[in-house]
């Protein structure tokens, strides 16, 4: 049983199933993804949270044997993304992620934001120009790198480098961001900088995280799911999950008793 | 207490032993070295470089040889680059690891292991008999490339393979194809690597010569063509010191031999270095 939502919704998730060649790593997952909100996944470790976000841009493709059952549809054309059918490349055209560790290319700093730019074959420089400073400052970036998007990106410091990555997902305006626990390599400080600014970007662009910092997904989040051993144990609104859980297993993950 | 005694005993052995090995190999660079340059250096006027070799080579210069060694050293580069780092590119990123992977990867790993002569008869055999290009620069430099074509590939894959992988999974997160994540995502970051295995081939090109007797032969003629044959720098050396033409010559060939490895390992360190301050 797992709870409908009654806002916008821009993709419904149905009995997902996901096998890493024999290890069914997703069991009959379920799940509503409302629009421009955010919806947080947490659970213990090895649970699947990554498994599941990574098959929002097809990233299992990239490695044999990985295979997908259910649908996955993205609204408004209801796009089945997880089709074989359907061009992995043209899926993570529309959905963008971040990943764990920040990674930026050994490139400049104006290099990496264009990166998704230029793979789409847009050379015009003006508005190349344009959208990376667009993305650097909805990274809320613009103020400190302006003097220095000539410079290489490991001159940043670990937060500044993730939120260089937030703007190179946001550069092509995708549909839906997926954050795989974005800040679990960064200080405090860096940390609610980006926590602050993930809550920003709602407004314009639909969020999905992981997140194993239960504070994390209570403070940002509008809908958390959690998640043990592959499957969805429980899905709310964030509030109602985190003060009335439904389920004993939810309770017993967030007031910390295992995981 | 006597194992202890004996941990330091070992200890003290081994590094008298690496030090012995260190020193030795040293002291036999430096005597090579030192020997070709003591009686090689004194030759070494301008007109030495600028001249062609007159009567076999008893007098004159080197002129002709050291075109030979840079066209067949061009010719064995611009082919075997293309066609070692594609190779490396397509065993890395275009399969996993299949039959067709492992035949490629055990016949070059074969190729490495052959004597130059051997690349030097299939050369004659191929190139010069076969396809008809005679002894020329282009049997010769294609018999190179042969040859150098393993050091390529490895070096590049191996290149390929330090590249961690999220540079892949952040380009193909971004929409990128494989070929735009080959590209501006994994190459730029092996060229350091492909770079090394292209000097280490300029190397092995410019010190070569039984292969490059039997198919560039050793024409001491100005080349006009692709298709003249040619005489390298180290054939040169070669034939003026086993004929007996003139050592002093030879020598000085030999001097020219190693100024021109030093200048090339010099200059490619410059560029390598450069290249990677760049870019970190
Ligand atoms: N590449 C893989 N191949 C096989 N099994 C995997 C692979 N990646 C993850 N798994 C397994 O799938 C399960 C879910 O992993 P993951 O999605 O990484 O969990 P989480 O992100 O919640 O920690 C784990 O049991 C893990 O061991
Ligand atoms: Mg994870």
């Amino acid at each position: 049983m797992v709870t409908q939502i009654s806002e916008g919704l821009k993709a419904e998730v149905k009995d997902l199933n996901f096998y890493y060649t024999h290890h069914q790593a997703l069991k009959n997952i379920h799940l509503q993804i409302a629009e421009k909100k955010i919806t947080a996944l947490i659970g213990p470790s090895g649970c699947g949270k990554t498994t599941y976000l990574r098959c929002f841009n097809r990233m299992h493709d990239l490695y044999p044997g990985n295979r997908y059952e259910g649908e996955i549809i993205l609204f408004p054309d209801q796009l089945n993304i997880i089709s074989p059918k359907i061009d992995p490349i043209e899926v993570r055209m529309r959905i963008s992620m971040v990943f764990q560790k920040p990674n930026p290319f050994p490139k400049t700093v104006f290099e990496n934001v264009a990166y998704g730019l230029r793979v789409r074959g847009e050379s015009r420089r003006s508005l190349v120009e344009d959208k990376v400073e667009k993305a650097l400052k909805q990274a809320a970036l613009w103020e400190e790198v302006k003097d220095r998007v000539q410079d290489l990106a490991f001159n940043l410091s670990g937060g500044q480098q993730q939120r260089l990555c937030i703007a190179r997902a946001l550069a092509t305006d995708p549909e839906i961001l997926l954050f795989d626990e974005p800040t679990s390599a960064l200080d405090p400080t860096a940390t609610s900088k980006i926590e602050e600014l993930i809550m920003q970007l709602k407004k314009e662009v639909t969020i999905i995280i992981v997140t194993h910092n239960m504070q994390q997904a209570a403070r940002v989040s509008d809908y958390t799911a959690f998640m043990y051993l592959g499957e969805i144990i429980e899905f709310d609104k964030t509030d109602k999950v985190f003060t009335h859980p439904s389920k004993k297993l939810t309770e017993d993950y967030i007031t910390g008793r295992f995981g | 207490m006597r194992s202890n005694r004996l941990r330091y005993v070992t200890q003290s052995v081994a590094k008298i032993l690496i030090w012995i090995a260190a020193l030795s190999t040293i002291a036999v660079m430096i005597l090579i070295l030192f020997q070709i340059l003591r009686e090689g250096l004194p030759i070494l006027r301008l007109s030495f470089f600028t001249q062609s070799p007159k009567s076999m080579g008893r007098e004159g210069g080197i002129l002709t040889p050291i075109i030979g060694t840079v066209a067949l050293t061009v010719v064995a580069i611009i082919v075997a680059t293309p066609l070692g780092v594609g190779t490396a590119v397509f065993l890395r990123e275009y399969t996993r690891e299949s039959r067709i992977s492992r035949v490629i990867r055990f016949g070059t790993d074969c190729l490495a292991g052959v004597p130059s002569i051997i690349f030097g008869l299939f050369g004659f055999v191929f190139f010069v008999i076969y396809l008809n290009m005679g002894w020329s620069i282009l049997s010769g430099g294609l018999t190179l490339a042969a040859m150098i074509l393993p050091t390529i590939i490895c070096t590049t894959e191996e290149a390929i393979k330090a590249i961690p992988y999220s540079f892949r999974e952040v380009s193909y997160s971004l929409g990128g194809t494989k070929w735009q994540t080959v590209t501006r995502a994994i190459l730029p970051n092996a060229l350091p690597g492909i770079f090394t295995g292209i000097i280490l081939s300029v190397g092995r090109s410019i010190g070569e010569t039984a292969a490059i007797i039997l198919t560039a032969g050793s024409s001491l003629v100005m080349p006009t063509s692709l298709f003249s044959p040619i005489r390298t720098m180290a054939v040169h050396f070669y034939i003026l010191a086993r004929e007996g033409i003139s050592m002093e010559m030879a020598y000085g060939t030999g001097a020219a031999l190693i100024l021109l490895v030093l200048f090339v390992n010099t200059i490619a360190n410059g560029l390598l270095n450069r290249y990677i301050r760049h870019r970190s």
